[in-house]
């Protein structure tokens, strides 16, 4: 795009020269993005063919497509780094982030396809409603400490006990996750199970090494824990590398075993509380 | 009043990043109805990206770290611009603080006895930043959030873009805006309000800043008559990617030099030794061997010179890039696959304590940083200048109308410390919470000025109705804004290009006045975007105006012309006001004299 005010550029500047001859220096070519364009009612499939260049992501190609051919194509963005979540979509039909996926990493030889994750209602083009996310975490149980270790306040921590808990913590809510799974995807159980995300939530607080408060009859409940059956579509996807299944849900789905459904466990469980009586 | 859904609440908090979140929790707390306006979805928001830490003088590492010696280390940093009281009560708080934040969920990386420990930061005497890997941004914003979802008082008004801040007879009264996913107006009636907006790197062209930043509550504030101070203090991070060009810009965290990274020119020579600050120089190591045991704890060695102040090494880069001794690329090398020579498990420490690092470098430019330098150049990345703020208070030039968090300006003074930002956060978060809870308690309800939010609603929605400059032109305009910024008002400055720059300003605003929209009001980003144009320009003007009325060099703020620090600009700071009839003014502002326990603490730090 060239600029109408004429500014010159300063050539004794080998600062500003590197950078312009960096932009001369990289790679042409075009390609084609096949984008869904669409609001509630319904909507299709669009091309539009961009120029791209050496190292260029997808959200690169949709910010060229929306300054010069579609000014109003709807897109949630925020980052550019791979670090807000926000720019979430369906790419060549995988849940993606749009930032962090290279054009040099899909098929040269065919348009790519963009669309919005279909397991939340659209609302415009790209962008999808999921304050459904945002209700839900609300129901799980809020973090609540034990009492300080030392007189001024403060608590003590291993750095293994804190580093058990860091793989959930990194979670980026980019709800990539919750857009592949099929419990949610496809049979639409939103009012029955939390999804792959809010396990993981629900495993950094259970496994927090100074929270108190018991989320188990709430798994096995409300939470919905049992529906999850392994399909580890969810691990997948998660652009943090988090290991879902087998890090948060699994162990979660193990302590509802243990807590409701061990006979062993039951019986001293009932010989302890007559015990207290 | 057509179209506008009315709101109603006892304290207004616009942006969710830290200090917003934290606020609205404070004010929430003391019994307030809180409104919480952010335009990206709630967790979203810029702190997300904060890498370094939160600095606190907890002295977990090194005892012999306090308050006084932080509050030193942030006045050195700031060239003794700042404003004293807001760095005497960061540094008096922030360990309370980050011990609260602990308290709420936030898990920190732990010391061999279990506190929270520390990391190396450049400016910082002592290790200072608690952290957890390199996202304690994201640490600290979840936590926040995940309070304050639990907080009945605080209503969420998740992507929403405030149009302008509403008075009544000079006193806050609230605010319209509107929801991006419908585009329908909203109107928050409110007795405070805290802005918390963030910065404005999205006026230039390479900025490790997001979407977001384009310099809302500055210019919100500048509307409603409060006054902005500081507004030539633009921190330019020395290291920002550079290669592929899709990527440039994004951040590279200060962590890796606190590891052990060095940054090294073309010849592979360590040219951060050729040229240390002289106010800087007993703190500084003598050899590379010294710097490199400071970096792994050792007490008696001196910081190695890649952990100066990033206004310093900004400009040592680009100055080996002008002198023809840079990377391919345009920048220099940052390395920290070295440590290997010193390290048996060098690669394996690297990706524990840089794991998004790491992981960057490798998905956006297939390198790893455990066997390969990184290059990097500087970024647009930090605002120091904002709204002038009481210190104790956060309370703006304007009755009702606080900030808090990167808008309000005065803690770090002509540039600012590395991981002072996260815990400024909080310090100040709460501090406008508090404050802004008790302005509403002590104050009735303001009345809104129905002809005033037609006005802005009229406004608001005219691009739709104008033709002529066609489609396109918003994004355009941004772009052309971006590149006169970078060129004109960047890291290096001179008197005839930036009135040049002020111009160019004054052209794209008669440009952005003609700018028309097409398409419906629904998540409609060319519409967004040219709403946006106004506060982008006008915190432009202000940048520029400042930086000419500065004829030092100091800081952020370097002037080829004017090149070294003058003693007499020392003596105040720069600020920008609207005059009534319209056009904006610049005033020198006296610094207060400093109290002599503070001068006292100065003296003692050398």
């Amino acid at each position: 795009m060239a600029t109408e005010l004429g500014i010159a550029p300063r050539t004794t500047d080998a600062y500003t020269a590197a950078q312009a001859a960096q932009d001369a220096q990289a790679q042409q070519a075009t390609r084609t993005f096949r984008v869904w364009r669409g609001g509630r009612e319904g909507g299709q499939l669009v091309d539009y063919t961009t120029q791209v260049t050496e190292g260029m992501v997808v959200l690169d190609a949709i910010h060229e497509i929306q300054a010069e051919q579609a000014n109003d194509l709807a897109v949630r963005w925020n980052c550019k780094a791979g670090k807000c979540g926000s720019c979430s979509a369906e790419v060549n039909g995988v849940p993606r982030l749009m930032c962090m996926t290279r054009l040099s990493d899909l098929p040269g030889d065919a348009p790519v396809t963009v669309e919005p994750m279909r397991a939340f209602p659209p609302v415009r083009d790209l962008v999808t409603d999921v304050s459904w996310n945002f209700r839900v975490k609300r129901e799980v149980a809020e973090f609540a400490p034990r009492p300080p270790d030392a007189p001024d306040g403060t608590w003590r921590m291993a750095q293994s006990d804190v580093d058990r808990v860091q793989e959930f913590r990194k979670c980026i809510e980019c709800y990539l996750c919750q857009d592949v799974c099929h419990v949610l995807r496809d049979h639409r159980l939103h009012d029955e199970f939390i999804g792959p995300r809010f396990l993981v939530h629900v495993a950094a607080l259970e496994l927090h090494p100074l929270d108190t408060a018991d989320r188990v009859p709430a798994l096995r409940r409300e939470h919905g824990v049992g529906y999850c059956n392994i399909t580890k579509c969810c691990t997948g996807v998660c652009p943090e590398g988090i290991q879902i299944t087998d890090n948060a849900i699994i162990p979660l789905k193990e302590r509802v075993v243990d807590a409701f459904f061990d006979p062993v466990g039951k019986l001293v469980q009932i010989f302890s509380r007559r015990k207290e009586k | 009043m057509a179209e506008v859904e009315s709101f109603d609440h006892d304290v207004l908090v616009i942006g969710a990043g830290g200090a917003g979140l934290r606020a609205a929790i404070e004010a929430a707390a003391a019994g307030c109805r809180v409104g919480l306006v952010c335009k990206s979805l709630l967790g979203k928001a810029h702190t997300v990206m904060a890498e370094g830490g939160a600095a606190a003088a907890l002295a977990n590492v090194d005892e012999r770290d306090n308050w006084r010696v932080h509050f030193a280390d942030t006045m050195r940093g700031g060239q003794y611009l700042n404003n004293w009281r807001m760095a005497e009560l960061h540094a008096k708080e922030a360990p309370a603080r980050v011990r609260e934040l602990e308290a709420w969920g936030a898990l920190f990386d732990r010391t061999a006895d279990g506190r929270i420990l520390q990391r190396n930061f450049g400016g910082h005497r002592y290790p200072r930043l608690a952290h957890v890997g390199d996202r304690t941004g994201l640490e600290m914003i979840r936590t926040l959030q995940d309070r304050t979802v639990h907080r009945e008082l605080i209503d969420v008004h998740m992507e929403c873009t405030v149009l302008e801040l509403l008075l009544d007879d000079g006193r806050i009264a609230g605010a319209l805006g509107y929801d991006r996913e419908r585009g329908r107006f909203r109107l928050w009636r409110s007795k405070a309000v805290v802005l918390a907006t963030g910065g404005i790197g999205k006026a230039y062209k390479i900025t490790s800043n997001s979407w977001e930043y384009t310099g809302d509550g500055h210019a919100l504030a500048y509307q409603a008559g409060a006054d902005l101070v500081d507004m030539e203090f633009v921190q330019f991070h020395p290291t920002g990617m550079i290669w592929p060009p899709s990527v440039r810009g994004i951040l590279v965290t200060e962590g890796v030099r606190g590891e052990g990274g060095v940054l090294l020119n073309r010849d592979g020579r360590r040219f951060m030794f050729d040229d240390i600050p002289e106010n800087y120089r007993t703190q500084t190591a003598d050899t590379p061997d010294e710097g490199w045991r400071y970096t792994q704890g050792d007490k008696a060695a001196r910081r190695p010179p890649e952990l100066l102040t990033r206004d310093h090494v900004a400009r040592a880069i680009v100055r080996e890039v002008r002198e023809g001794r840079g990377s391919p690329h345009g920048g220099v090398f940052l390395d920290i696959a070295w440590i290997r020579e010193k390290l048996p498990n060098a690669a394996e420490r690297i990706r524990r304590k840089l794991p998004s690092m790491y992981h960057q470098f490798k998905q956006l430019a297939d390198i790893d940083i455990t066997a390969t330098p990184m290059e990097v150049g500087p970024t647009t990345h930090y605002m120091m200048g904002g709204v002038r703020v009481d210190g104790d208070t956060q309370m703006s030039t304007v009755p009702g109308l606080f900030a808090a968090g990167e808008v309000a300006a005065g803690l770090h003074g002509a540039n600012r410390l590395g991981g002072n930002s996260l815990s400024d956060l909080l310090v100040f978060g709460r501090r406008a919470g508090e404050y802004a809870a008790r302005f509403a308690t002590e104050h009735g309800a303001p009345a809104v000025d129905a002809a005033a939010v037609d006005a802005a609603v009229r406004a608001a929605l005219e691009p739709f109705e104008r033709t002529g400059d066609g489609a396109g032109a918003s994004y355009q305009v941004q772009y052309e804004l971006q590149e006169l910024m970078q060129d004109l008002v960047g890291i290096v400055r001179r008197e005839e290009e930036m009135a040049r720059a002020l111009e160019q300003i004054r052209r794209l605003q008669e440009r952005a006045r003609r700018v028309a929209v097409t398409g419906h009001r629904e998540y409609n980003p060319g519409w967004h975007t040219a709403l946006d144009l106004r506060n982008l320009l006008t915190v432009s003007e202000a940048i520029t105006r400042a930086a000419l009325e500065r004829r030092e060099s100091r800081g952020g703020h370097f002037r080829d012309d004017y090149p070294t620090k003058d003693p007499a600009y020392g003596t105040f700071n720069v600020v920008v006001r609207r005059g009534a009839g319209g056009e904006m003014q610049i005033e020198r502002r006296p610094i207060a004299p400093m109290p002599a326990e503070l001068k006292q603490v100065l003296d003692e730090m050398g």
